[in-house]
C-alpha cells in the first residue's frame, strides 16, 4: 500500500482534480489505522463494562456495575473506617477528658467544622463571632451568659438557652429610663453612678443582674460591668432593651433571644448526673429507665453535642 | 485589474517532484544499521555506560538506609544523610529548569548530544539492536536472509535468545526504575514471592511492556513521531551549532571510483553508502540536516574510515556549523554566543538556588497561621484576642521539645501554649495559641508579631516566624 507513495504519477487518485492538482490516494500508515481501530475497540469494551446505553427506565448497568454513586459511598466508607477508632474513643470520653488530651482535641476540633457549620454558624457565624448587629451571641469572647467551662456549654447546647427581662415600658417613666441607660454605660466604663445605682437597686434591676451588676449565671442575665454587650453598647438600643425586655411576652418589640434545645434527653442526663454528684450519689449508677421516657427529642447525638461543646470551647473563650 | 503574471507552467505533476526525493520511514522499512567501531562509537558507550546508575544505584547503602530514595508514601526524599520535604520542592523546580536550560544549552553548541549519546530510547534501543544484529546478522541483507530462511533449530534458538535477552533487560529496567522509590533488597524480596504491592506491579509492567515496545520494536519511529524534544530542540539551533555534516562542496559531485585511482573531476565522496548504512535512524546525512538525525556521529566513524581506505583526508562528514561550511568568515566561538552566555548565567543561577537550597536545608519548618473568621475578638475586660494555628514540621530525624513564646509587640500575653510541646520526626503538630493585648497598648489597627519555637535540647535550631496582630481601626 506504501509502496506507490514515492511515485505520485503511479499512485490512483481519488478522481478528484482541481486545477490540474489531482487529490492522491495514498493510505494512512498502518499503525495510525491500527491506532484508530483500537481506540474503537475501546469503546466498544468501555460500553459492555459501564453504564453506556440510556434507556427509558434509567440505563444499560454495564458488567461491571460501577456507578458514580457506589463509588461515591465506598470513599465514603474509607473515611468513616478511619474516623471509626476516633469516634468510638470520643463515645467514650467525657469532654473535660478530650481537652486534656491533644490528640483527640485536634481530631474533635478537626472533625466538628462541618458540624459547626449545619447546626450552629447560621446564628453564631463560622468562627463563632456572629454579623455585628445581629443579635447572637458571640462564642470566641470570654464572657458567658450560661457559663464558660465546658459542662456549661455542654449544657446550653443539649437544653437550648431564653434567658428572660420583662419590658419596662410600662414601669418605669422616662427619666428612670434614661438614669438606667446612664448606670448601665457607666458600668462599663467602670465609673460610679450613685443615682443610678439607686434606681438599679429599687426597680428590681438587681435581682436579676446581681448585686454587683455583673449579671447571674442561673438566669443568663448580661454582666455590665465588662466591655462586651449582649447586644448594643448604643444608647438607644441600651434604651430599647430596657423598655421592651428580652423575650418579654406581649411585647410585640421585645428582643428574641431563643438558642433552641438540641437534645433533651442530653439536658436531662446531664442534670440528673449533677444532681447525682450533688447528693454524693455514683453518677454511673442511674437508673436511666426512671429518668427517661424514651421520646425525648435528640436533634444531634450526645457525642456530636460533646464535639461541639469542645469546638465553641476552643473558640478562645472557654473556662 | 492588473494583469496576471506569466508564469511558465510546465508539467503539473512536476509539483510532486519533491516527494520523490523526500523518502520519510513511517516503520514500513525496519532498518537494520551496521556497526562499525570508531571515535564516536567509543563516545556513545561512554555515554550509555552513565545508565549503568539506574541499574546500580538503589543498592548503595548510606547509614543502613538506602542512599537515595524517592520516598513517595513518606512524602520525602532521602538522598545520602539530607531529607528533603515537600516544603523544599521550590529545589525541584530549579533542578528542572537546570535540566531543562541544559538541553537547550548544550543543543546550541554541539546539536542533539543528549539524543545521540545519553537518551533512554536510542541507548536502549543501541543494547537492543546490539543483540539483534550479533543474532540475526548485522547488514539489512542478511537480516532479510535470516528472516526469510526457514525454521531451522538454529534459527529458532537465535530469535528465541534475541526475544528473552530483550525481556530480561526490559524486566531489569523495570525493577531497577522501581527500585529508586523503595527499599531495593525488599522489592526484590517481594517481587520475586510475588508479595509486591500493586503499584510495584503496575510499574514493573508499564517498564517492561514499554521497553520491550519501544526499543525492540519502534526505536527510531519513536524519535520520528513521538518524542517531542525530537522536533523542538531543531529550532535551538543555529548557525554556529556544530552538527555532523556532509561537506558538499568537498565531496561532490559524487561518484564510484576503482581502486586506487581517484578521479580529479570527482569530489571526495565515492558514494559507498556507509554513511547510510551505519545510520541507526536510517537517514542519509548527505541530504543535510534532517529531523531524523539523532547526532551520534555513527556516520562520522563511517566515513572516516572509508576516507583512510581510499587516501584521503578525514573529515568529509565532520562535527561543522553551518557557517564553517559555507565559509562564512563570523564563525564565533561557542562562548562568545549571547545565546550560549545567557544559557549559561540561567544554568549558574539554577545550580547556585539548588546549591544555596541544600546548604540552607532547615532543620524545620515554622509557619503562624492567623485566624481569619474572626480577625479578632474583644474581650470582657476590653482587651483584643488574635487567635493564631502554630505548625512546626520537624525535618531532623530526633523529636523535638519545642516552647513557643511571642515577642515584638508591648504588652501582648501569649495564652494556651504553656506546656512544651514534643514533635516526632517527619511530623507537623498544628496547635492554636492565643495573643492578648489590652486595647490602649494596641497603637495600629495592624501590628508585627514575631513567633519564637525555641529548640529546648537544641538552642540553635530556634525558629522564628513573623506574623501580624490585627485590632479593630
Amino acid at each position: 500500500m506504501a509502496a506507490n507513495k514515492k511515485k505520485p504519477d503511479q499512485v490512483t487518485d481519488t478522481g478528484h482534480e482541481w486545477d490540474g492538482i489531482r487529490e492522491l490516494n495514498n493510505p494512512c500508515p498502518r499503525w495510525w489505522l491500527n491506532a484508530l481501530y483500537l481506540s474503537g475497540l475501546l469503546v466498544v469494551v468501555y460500553f459492555v463494562l459501564y453504564p453506556s446505553l440510556p434507556l427509558v427506565n434509567g440505563s444499560t448497568k454495564g458488567l461491571l456495575g460501577w456507578t458514580q454513586i457506589k463509588e461515591y459511598k465506598e470513599d465514603l466508607a474509607k473515611v468513616e473506617a478511619r474516623r471509626g477508632p476516633f469516634e468510638k474513643k470520643l463515645a467514650m470520653m467525657t469532654a473535660e477528658e478530650i481537652l486534656a488530651d491533644q490528640e483527640m482535641l485536634n481530631y474533635a476540633i478537626g472533625s466538628s467544622k462541618v458540624l459547626f457549620g449545619d447546626n450552629c454558624a447560621a446564628c453564631h457565624g463560622m468562627g463563632g463571632t456572629p454579623v455585628e448587629g445581629a443579635g447572637y451571641p458571640v462564642l470566641a469572647d470570654d464572657d458567658w451568659l450560661f457559663g464558660g467551662t465546658i459542662n456549661e456549654i455542654m449544657m446550653s447546647i443539649a437544653n437550648g438557652r431564653a434567658g428572660m427581662m420583662p419590658a419596662h415600658a410600662d414601669l418605669l417613666n422616662s427619666e428612670e429610663v434614661d438614669q438606667l441607660v446612664q448606670f448601665v454605660i457607666d458600668s462599663s466604663k467602670g465609673v460610679k453612678n450613685e443615682a443610678g445605682l439607686a434606681l438599679y437597686n429599687t426597680k428590681g434591676c438587681v435581682a436579676c443582674h446581681g448585686a454587683d451588676a455583673k449579671g447571674v449565671k442561673a438566669m443568663g442575665s448580661a454582666n455590665f460591668t465588662d466591655k462586651i454587650w449582649r447586644f448594643s453598647g448604643d444608647e438607644e438600643q441600651i434604651r430599647h432593651t430596657i423598655l421592651h425586655g428580652v423575650n418579654a411576652a406581649n411585647d410585640p418589640a421585645t428582643r428574641i433571644a431563643v438558642m433552641p434545645q438540641w437534645s433533651e434527653k442530653l439536658a436531662i442526663m446531664i442534670e440528673a448526673r449533677q444532681y447525682a454528684i450533688e447528693e454524693d450519689e455514683d453518677p454511673n449508677e442511674i437508673d436511666w429507665d426512671d429518668e427517661l421516657d424514651g421520646d425525648e427529642a435528640e436533634r444531634l447525638t450526645e457525642t456530636e453535642i460533646k464535639k461541639l461543646a469542645v469546638y465553641v470551647h476552643q473558640f478562645g473563650g472557654g473556662q | 485589474m492588473t494583469e496576471k503574471q506569466n508564469i511558465p507552467v510546465g508539467n503539473i505533476d512536476d509539483i510532486y517532484q519533491e516527494t520523490r526525493d523526500w523518502h520519510v520511514n513511517a516503520g514500513g522499512i525496519k532498518i537494520v544499521a551496521k556497526r562499525m567501531a570508531g571515535r564516536f562509537r567509543r563516545l556513545k558507550w561512554f555515554g550509555m555506560s552513565i545508565w549503568l546508575v539506574l541499574f546500580f544505584g538503589p543498592y548503595f547503602r548510606w547509614n543502613g538506609d538506602q542512599a537515595v530514595l524517592f520516598d513517595i508514601p513518606n512524602r520525602q526524599f532521602n538522598f545520602l544523610d539530607i531529607t528533603v520535604f515537600p516544603q523544599d520542592i521550590w529545589m525541584l523546580s530549579l533542578t528542572l529548569l537546570f535540566f531543562a536550560i541544559l538541553l537547550a544549552a548544550v543543543t546550541s553548541v554541539a546539536g542533539r548530544v543528549f539524543c545521540g549519546y545519553f537518551c533512554f530510547q536510542t541507548v536502549w534501543t543501541d543494547v537492543y539492536t546490539f543483540i539483534e544484529t550479533k543474532l540475526e546478522g548485522n547488514t539489512p541483507q542478511k537480516a532479510l536472509k535470516f528472516k526469510n530462511a526457514p525454521w531451522t533449530l538454529n534459527k529458532t534458538v537465535r530469535v528465541v535468545s534475541k526475544h528473552s535477552l530483550w525481556l530480561a533487560i526490559a524486566v531489569l529496567t523495570g525493577v531497577s526504575f522501581t527500585a529508586w522509590f523503595t527499599d531495593a533488597f525488599q522489592l526484590w524480596h517481594d517481587y520475586l514471592n510475588l508479595q509486591a504491592a500493586m503499584p510495584a506491579w503496575v510499574v514493573l509492567g508499564m517498564f517492561t511492556g514499554g521497553t520491550y515496545l519501544f526499543a525492540g520494536f519502534m526505536r527510531e519511529q519513536v524519535c520520528f513521531w513521538l518524542c517531542p524534544y525530537a522536533r523542538l530542540q531543531g529550532v535551538m539551533y543555529d548557525q554556529d551549532t556544530v552538527l555532523p555534516s556532509y561537506d558538499a562542496e568537498r565531496g561532490e559531485p559524487r561518484g564510484k571510483v576503482k581502486k586506487g585511482q581517484l578521479d580529479a573531476h570527482k569530489g571526495s565522496c565515492i558514494d559507498c553508502n556507509v554513511c547510510v548504512a551505519v545510520c541507526p535512524t536510517g537517514i542519509d546525512i548527505r541530504k543535510g540536516q534532517q529531523e531524523g538525525c539523532i547526532t551520534c556521529g555513527m556516520c562520522i566513524d563511517a566515513c572516516d574510515s572509508i576516507m583512510e581506505k581510499t587516501h584521503q583526508p578525514h573529515g568529509l562528514i565532520r562535527y561543522a556549523s553551518y557557517k564553517e561550511l559555507h565559509h562564512n568568515v563570523n564563525v564565533a566561538t561557542w562562548f562568545k554566543r549571547p545565546r550560549v552566555i545567557i544559557y549559561s548565567l540561567i544554568l549558574l543561577t539554577a545550580l547556585s538556588g539548588v546549591i544555596y537550597g541544600f546548604i540552607n536545608l532547615s532543620p524545620t519548618e515554622f509557619k503562624v497561621i492567623h485566624q481569619r473568621q474572626p480577625l479578632f475578638v474583644r474581650l470582657s475586660d476590653g482587651s483584643i484576642q488574635n487567635k493564631y494555628t502554630l505548625k512546626l514540621l520537624n525535618k531532623t530525624k530526633e523529636p523535638l521539645q519545642i516552647q513557643y513564646s511571642i515577642k515584638g509587640l508591648e504588652g501582648a500575653t501569649l495564652h494556651g501554649l504553656n506546656n512544651v510541646l514534643t514533635i516526632e520526626p517527619g511530623k507537623v503538630i498544628p496547635i492554636t495559641a492565643l495573643v492578648r493585648i489590652p486595647l490602649e497598648k494596641l497603637n495600629n489597627d495592624i501590628a508585627p508579631i514575631i513567633f519564637t519555637g525555641e529548640v529546648i535540647s537544641n538552642p540553635s535550631l530556634s525558629i522564628n516566624y513573623k506574623s501580624m496582630f490585627i485590632g479593630p481601626k
